[in-house]
Formats: C-alpha cells, structure tokens, sequence
C-alpha cells in the first residue's frame, strides 16, 4: 500500500491534508483501515465541533472491534462526510479519497505529524 | 527474557500468504482472520460457498470395546447409542457440572470395532485429552490425541454439495446433517462429514495435513463456477453468531453449565452403560432442577435498532439496572443491523420485552430481545 505523498500522518494513524484557505480534510489511513477491517459505522464530531490535537472525536465501528476516532490537528468542525456516515465501507475502499471522514478550520498543527515515509515506516513496525 | 513459543502454523499456512490473507493468533495457532472482507465472505457462504480452513481444532480418537462407555462417562450425551457413521452435538464437563468444552463426536469404524473421533476447540483440546485420559482408567478403551494426525477443511453453503460432488464417488446427497463416512476426495482419503458452525449446508473434511493444500485447491478449482471463496475465522464468528451457536469462552465456561447456556437438552440421563454414572450427573442434575424451577439468566439474542455494536462484557440493562452481559456481539451481514447474544435475568428474556438496553460505552442503545436464533435457513 502507498501513502499519498502530500499528507500528513499522525501516529494514531489519520492522514491531514494540505491546508487551504485555513482548511484540512482529515481521514484514516489504509493501514488502519485494513487492521479495522469492515466499517460498519462512523461517529464524527458534528459541525461547529472544536476537536484537539491528540483526542479523541468519534468512534469507527468494524466487524471485530471499535476504534477510537482522534484529530490529528486542533481546530473547527466546518464539514462532515455525510458519505461516508450513509456507507461506512468507503473508509476501506477509498481511505484517502472517497472516504475522507471531516473538515477542520485548523488553529494548530502539531509539529510532530509525520511525512507519508516516515508514517510508513512507523506503521511497519507498529 | 525467553521469546514466546512461535505459534502453530497448519498445512495450509502457505496457501493463505499466497491468498493475500490477513492472519491473526486464535489458541496458539496462526489463523487466516480474514482474505479480503469478512462480509463479503460472510455473504458468500449465505448465498454460494466458503471455504475455511479449521486444522487448529483438535482431534482425539478413542478406540476399544469400551469406547462407548468411556464417552457415556466422560461426557454428557449417551454416546455408546450413536450409530455408526452419524455425529453428535455434545460437552464434556467438570465434576460440577461446568462446561470444559463443547464437541462434536462421530462414530466410525465398525459396528464391533468401536472408534470414535472427538473433536475439541483449539483452546481446550489439550484440557478434553487430559480429561479423557484421566477418566478412562477402568475402561478398555484407548484415548489418542490425533492433533497432528488431520488437517480440517470446510466447504460451507448452499453451493458446498456440489462443489464437493464434483471431486467423490462418495453419494454426498446421501448423507444426512450430522453424519460422517471415510471415502475419497480430489484422490484422498478423507472423512467426510456433514457437519459445520455456519447454519448452513456444509461439509467438513479430516484429511491428513500432506493432502491439505491439494484438497483445498481441487475444491477452489470445482468451486471456480459457483463462487467459491476463502473465508477466514471472521466470517465464522458471525456466521454462528447469526445462527446462534454458541461458541466456547463467550457462552460456555466452567462457570456454567449446560442448562444455565439453554443446552440442557444434550444432557442424557438416561445413559446405556456404567448404570447410568458419568462425570457431572449429580451437579447436572441440581442445574435442571433449577433451570426448571428458578432459572437464572438465560440466553438471548438481541437486536440493535441503532446502529452501534455491542461487544462480550457489554452490560445489559433495564431501567438503569444492570440485567443482564452480552456474550457476543457483531455487525450482522444477513440482518444489517448490529446483534448480540446476552444472557439476561429470566425477567427481561422473554422476546419481546420492552425496555431492553445495552450500555454501549456509557450510552444506553436500545435493543430488541428475540429467541435465537437470528438466521436459519430456508
């Protein structure tokens, strides 16, 4: 699996897209997607929501287990994927396209988030 | 510091890395989790057939004129009465009635050559060969662990019958549900038995672990045409759970016997041999008196009319009150809805009752309670 080089990764396995106009899709990466296994359902942060860097902001659902959703930057709800609450196996088919989770106005990005080669080999050995 | 023992690799382990699979720990052994999705998997059996490979349970022979009676003793069914070729549905337990494991035991061989073939959990096998070498003493009867001596391979679903029909001689159409016969299969010796924990159609087939790989591929190669697929432990643990079978460590354990878990009605009292003595009557029948009289909680299903998934340990409630423990929950692929088995207080078990929670990580989820099981098929 490839780890599109333009994001960024956090050790809790979310991607973070480039900053546009203050704003940052945020969605979980195709390693964790595949450890999930099947999502059968999404818990997202609602719009207006202010999420922090680090904690938890949802929950994903899948066939074995839930995993805790956490933000990997710090900021303001300005969009959820609706798409993907109607059909939570687009977070396996698609992890970086289609299945992108939300948008955040972002306040703060932690210095720390990881390049998609470093994240790849932290996820290798994880 | 001394590393961990490396775990247990079956016949087959090559065949699920070239498959892509993805492998997890279960009992010891390396287990195909699951090829590509498990619902699709899962789908699949439903509709067409899967093919699973379960060499990690374990297999125990016992032989002799006394065969029988031995099982009559160490077990709660009346065994020495199983006709040749046919299986059973059975446990064993401890001296107080709790459950060491849940097995499946065929009878093979001749009518005067007792041989019966037990098939235990992976987690347990090691428990019931120890159990049954203890109880055997008196008996002329010889218990040997057979573990290395089967690979398993399952074909399950409505397409199993004629996918394997293509690869025996053997008249697979007539053989029942719960039977198994020694014949051919893709060129191998092979036990055949109609027999699965899928609730459908299936057969399970004892071949030795040097014709696994070439039995599992004559049967993806038949099953090409009706879409056969691999399918991993994943699938098999929702696919029981919709049919609601119980599986050892989420609704049998030593804490419990087989009334408290609904299954009260494989205990044979009645038994052909040792007057009617075997390990556990006395507790087992204390647990049917009270199962009759004063039942505890008993076994249910549930199902979500939300969306979240309960999970084993999940508390049920009732009026903030605490009810009742989920046992095993799951995204059910057949029902799209999240369902649970949960042993609950008998005043909230009746299906139908309303009120019904599970506290999903401090949420109160409503849940419907119905009898078991979710699926069954036509």
């Amino acid at each position: 699996m490839s780890n599109p080089q333009q994001l960024r990764y956090s050790k809790e396995h979310e991607w973070l897209s480039d900053v546009e106009d203050g704003v940052a899709t945020v969605g979980i990466t195709e390693h964790a997607a595949n450890a999930l296994g099947d999502v059968v359902f999404v818990q997202l942060p609602e719009v207006g929501d202010t999420v922090t860097a680090g904690e938890t902001c949802g929950e994903l659902e899948s066939t074995k287990s839930v995993s805790d959703l956490y933000s990997p930057a710090s900021g303001e709800i300005t969009e959820i994927n609706q798409d993907v609450v109607d059909d939570p196996a687009l977070v396996n088919s698609a992890p970086f396209e289609g299945g992108w989770l939300f948008k955040v106005k972002i306040s703060e990005v932690p210095d720390d988030l990881l390049s998609a080669d470093e994240y790849a080999a932290f996820a290798s050995g994880s | 510091m001394t590393e961990p023992p490396a775990n247990r690799k079956t016949a087959l382990d090559a065949t699920h890395r070239a498959l892509g699979a993805t492998m997890t720990d279960f009992a010891g052994w390396d287990m195909p989790l699951r090829y590509g999705s498990e619902r699709e998997e899962h789908l699949a059996v439903r509709s067409a057939a899967g093919l699973f490979d379960l060499s990690h349970m374990g297999e125990i022979t016992v032989t002799g004129p006394q065969a029988g009676a031995l099982l009559d003793y160490a077990l709660v069914g009346n065994l020495s009465k199983l006709a040749v070729g046919r299986a059973r549905y059975t446990m064993i337990c401890d001296e107080n009635g709790g459950i060491l494991d849940d097995l499946i035991v065929y009878r093979l061989g001749q009518q005067d050559e007792p041989e019966y073939l037990v098939v235990a959990n992976a987690a347990n096998a090691q428990t019931v060969l120890d159990a049954l070498v203890e109880r055997q003493d008196g008996f002329g009867a010889e218990v040997r662990d057979d573990r290395d001596k089967y690979a398993l391979i399952a074909v399950q679903g409505p397409a199993a019958a004629g996918i394997l029909k293509q690869l025996t001689g053997f008249d697979v159409d007539g053989l029942r549900y719960y039977a198994g016969e020694r014949d051919i299969v893709a060129d191998k010796p092979a036990l055949i038995a109609r027999t699965g924990y899928t609730g459908e159609d299936g057969f399970e087939l004892f071949v030795s672990p040097d014709d696994a790989v070439a039995v599992w591929e004559a049967l993806m190669a038949a099953g090409k045409d009706a879409e056969l697929v691999p399918c991993g432990l994943s699938c098999r643990d929702t696919l029981r759970l919709e049919a609601g079978m119980p599986l050892y460590g989420h609704e049998l354990s030593t804490a419990l016997t087989p009334f408290d878990a609904g299954l009260g009605r494989i205990v044979k009292f009645e038994k052909s041999t040792n007057e009617g003595r075997f390990v556990g009557r006395d507790a087992l029948a204390t647990a049917a008196e009270r199962a009759r009289t004063a039942p505890p909680r008993k076994l249910v299903g549930l199902i979500a009319e939300g969306r979240r998934v309960p999970r084993a340990g999940y508390p049920v409630v009732a009026d903030g009150q605490v009810v009742g423990e989920v046992t095993s929950g799951a995204p059910s692929p057949t029902l799209g809805k999240p369902i649970a088995m949960a042993y609950v207080d008998a005043a909230h078990a009746e299906p139908g009752t309303k009120g019904v929670a599970v506290d999903i990580r401090g949420s109160h989820e409503p849940y419907e309670v119905v009898a078991l099981p979710f699926y069954k098929r036509h």
